[in-house]
């Protein structure tokens, strides 16, 4: 069982986020959050202030994620805000608008820069304090989308694939000393980056149920994990699908 | 469903809906809309209210604290956290929302916008009463930060003003401080109307909650039998019971509706007899103010077509013969529901000019939606009120004509110089325009 008292949350504005860090909040935690948007951190920041009992500490500062140079203070303050770290979340990304990435190379590789490259730089400096202090969690944000390639959002599926692959290799290296690595794949949830679909149907999931199954695998230190569960099944079989038959159809 | 109100009627769909879920993006938010704009909160007004076939402003994602005086039980927060979210987190710090509806799933926006009432209105007036300051987003992309003694017109115009005079962004409240999350609650038994109006103006007098349910389908010299339960916030305890909450679900739509004549004059009957304690027994706040929050989605039991609410006040001259009056005609129809209100207003002066209490009585009911035999109902229960000078609750509305509501709501024309010309919704076209 991982202890969660100390926790870094990267994209600490994100709808997921947010809701995990209230809850880790009510669990008496203490928290570094980072965002890029300065007022919208304040805010979150504000809130989980008065949700905190006494002796939380609750504090945050904004950062433009794909500036990597930064990456390496930015966990170093986190670390000092915190007295050390039990977990680290990285949650920030973006929904690409996959039609946009198709006509613009710059943008395509802005969205990898954002969703994978920047995460693999943040993980790559945390695996190695990780390793060195041996326990603690580390999870990222994944996604369903990181199983398979498919037209409709190919772009923000590389992304999501190449932390996921990533997250294996590291889960591998520091299984030997007591480190979890966790791969969250939330499948659809309800939240600002998702404003432009249709939520109508049983597979639209709340950002605070999300929150509560990212929190309990982050504790029990499990390595990959569907949210909702059935998002397991679910990609079971869109995994099956021989290529020769999948790339005909429009996913 | 998604956006609708409470009751499930009208049905009416807005064109878009835009998720908010943040302060730094309201301003825009407003200047990329154009007309038939509202906000939405959490969806528990009945009626119209909070529908347009417009663009939906999706409330409940500005769910943030901005400030907590724990001192002073000053808060401030996003419109879009409910009465709930607040009161989890100030009640165990001894303040309490000193007026509270019936509802705690209703967000603080909402509660401004409706200005909405609550058992202890004879002492403390309405929601409105107790707001220190909001701030209002108006399309032109204006922000005004409205107090009782600051854009006073404005804030005048939004408490109670159903969301039509812009988007509140934020609300500060002045909380009132409490000992514990307890009430001490009693409840006495009344066999008629003319017993009710005797015992609750002594009970006004001692107790700053009062409300009383009534056996709306008993007649004769059984008229208007019911139960008075009075409340107050308890003292200090040397030892205070354990309360866990036991949430309860509706779990599917029925195809017609559990309320009828049968379930309904057994669940009355029942209902009248229980034990009361007329000394007296500590009460969690939850199950005395929020009795039907305990079973989620109880609007179902109406089943799929849903359900109409008839909340109506009376002048104080008119109450006791204009209550009689109303009931006569619903048990004679034999229509109703399990829950029918009755309480009588303070006479302090209203926080918005369009709020809806006011000196006199108010009664409140839920009907089934039986078609024409439900809709001829109230034309003979609107006749009723309007001969008594009466108003209906724009909250708990669907379909009253535009004659009552401007009877009703005599400062009704004034109100709509404050209108933003971007907001509108189903309900004031259907009685302003």
């Amino acid at each position: 069982m991982n202890r969660l008292k100390r926790v870094l949350i990267i994209g600490a504005t994100s709808a997921i986020a947010e809701q995990t860090a209230r809850q880790l909040c009510a669990q008496g935690a203490s928290l570094y959050c980072i965002g890029r948007n300065e007022q919208k951190l304040q805010a979150v920041l504000a809130d989980l202030q008065i949700r905190s009992g006494t002796d939380q500490n609750i504090s945050g500062i904004s950062a433009d994620l794909t500036d990597m140079s930064c990456h390496e203070e930015l966990i170093a303050e986190a670390e000092r805000a915190l007295g050390g770290l039990d977990g680290v979340l990285i949650a920030h990304g973006s929904l690409p608008d996959q039609a946009a990435c198709e006509q613009s190379v710059l943008l395509t590789m802005k969205e990898i820069e954002l969703n994978a490259l920047s995460v693999i730089s943040l993980l790559t400096i945390l695996a190695n304090r990780f390793g060195q202090q041996q326990q603690g969690v580390l999870a990222v944000i994944s996604s369903v989308a990181g199983d398979r390639g498919r037209q409709s959002n190919y772009v923000y599926g590389a992304a999501k694939g190449m932390v996921t692959l990533f997250m294996q290799g590291l889960r591998n290296r520091l299984a030997g000393r007591g480190v979890s690595v966790v791969t969250i794949k939330p499948g659809f949830v309800d939240t600002p980056m998702t404003a432009a679909f249709d939520k109508g149907g049983l597979l639209w999931a709340k950002p605070e149920t999300i929150a509560r199954g990212i929190i309990k695998s982050m504790r029990h230190g499990r390595d990959e994990v569907y949210l909702p569960w059935f998002w397991a099944g679910i990609m079971l079989i869109i995994r099956s699908i021989p290529e020769r038959i999948f790339k005909r159809l429009s996913l | 469903m998604t956006g609708l109100s409470w009751n499930r009627i009208p049905q009416v769909q807005p064109q878009h809906r835009k998720w908010l879920s943040s302060q730094a993006e309201l301003p825009d938010v407003l200047g990329s809309v154009s007309d038939n704009v509202l906000a939405y909160g959490n969806g528990r007004s009945y009626g119209d209210v909070c529908l347009t076939a417009g663009t939906q402003l999706m409330c409940r994602g500005l769910d943030r604290f901005i400030a907590f005086d724990k001192h002073n039980g000053i808060l401030r927060c996003e419109s879009g956290v409910t009465l709930a979210e607040v009161l989890a987190l100030t009640a165990p710090q001894g303040w309490f929302l000193p007026c509270t509806p019936g509802t705690r799933y209703a967000t603080v926006g909402g509660a401004l916008a409706n200005d909405v009432h609550g058992k202890n209105h004879h002492v403390a007036g309405s929601f409105g009463h107790h707001v220190r300051a909001f701030e209002l987003l108006r399309s032109d992309g204006s922000r005004l930060e409205c107090r009782p003694d600051f854009n006073t017109p404005f804030f005048a115009a939004t408490v109670g003003g159903l969301g039509l005079t812009g988007l509140i962004s934020w609300v500060e409240l002045q909380l009132m401080p409490v000992s514990n999350e307890w009430m001490w609650a009693e409840s006495v038994r009344f066999r008629n109307l003319e017993e009710f109006w005797a015992l609750n103006v002594a009970a006004e007098a001692v107790s700053p909650y009062a409300v009383a349910w009534i056996d709306c389908l008993s007649e004769g010299k059984n008229q208007g039998r019911g139960i008075l339960l009075t409340a107050r916030h308890a003292g200090i305890q040397a030892e205070l019971p354990v309360f866990r909450e036991k949430p309860k679900q509706v779990p599917f739509d029925p195809p017609f509706s559990l309320v009828n004549r049968l379930s309904l004059t057994s669940f009355n009957a029942l209902y009248y007899r229980q034990p009361t304690r007329p000394q007296g027994g500590l009460m969690h706040y939850v199950p005395y103010f929020y009795p039907l929050d305990a079973i989620s989605d109880w609007n179902r039991i109406y089943g799929r077509r849903g359900f109409y609410q008839y909340q109506c006040v009376i002048p104080p001259e008119a109450s006791a013969a204009a209550v009689a009056e109303l009931l006569n005609a619903i048990a004679r129809s034999g229509q109703g529901s399990f829950l029918a209100v009755l309480k009588t207003f303070g006479d302090r002066p209203a926080a918005g000019m369009l709020s809806f209490p006011r000196p006199g009585a108010t009664l409140a009911l839920d009907f089934p939606d039986k078609g024409e035999q439900t809709l001829r109902l109230f034309t003979e229960l609107d006749a009723i009120v309007a001969t008594a000078g009466g108003a209906l609750y724009p909250a708990k509305d669907a379909r009253m004509p535009a004659s009552l509501f401007r009877s009703g709501f005599p400062h009704w024309e004034r109100f709509s110089d404050f209108i933003d010309p971007a907001f509108s919704s189903h309900f004031r076209q259907r009685v302003m325009l």
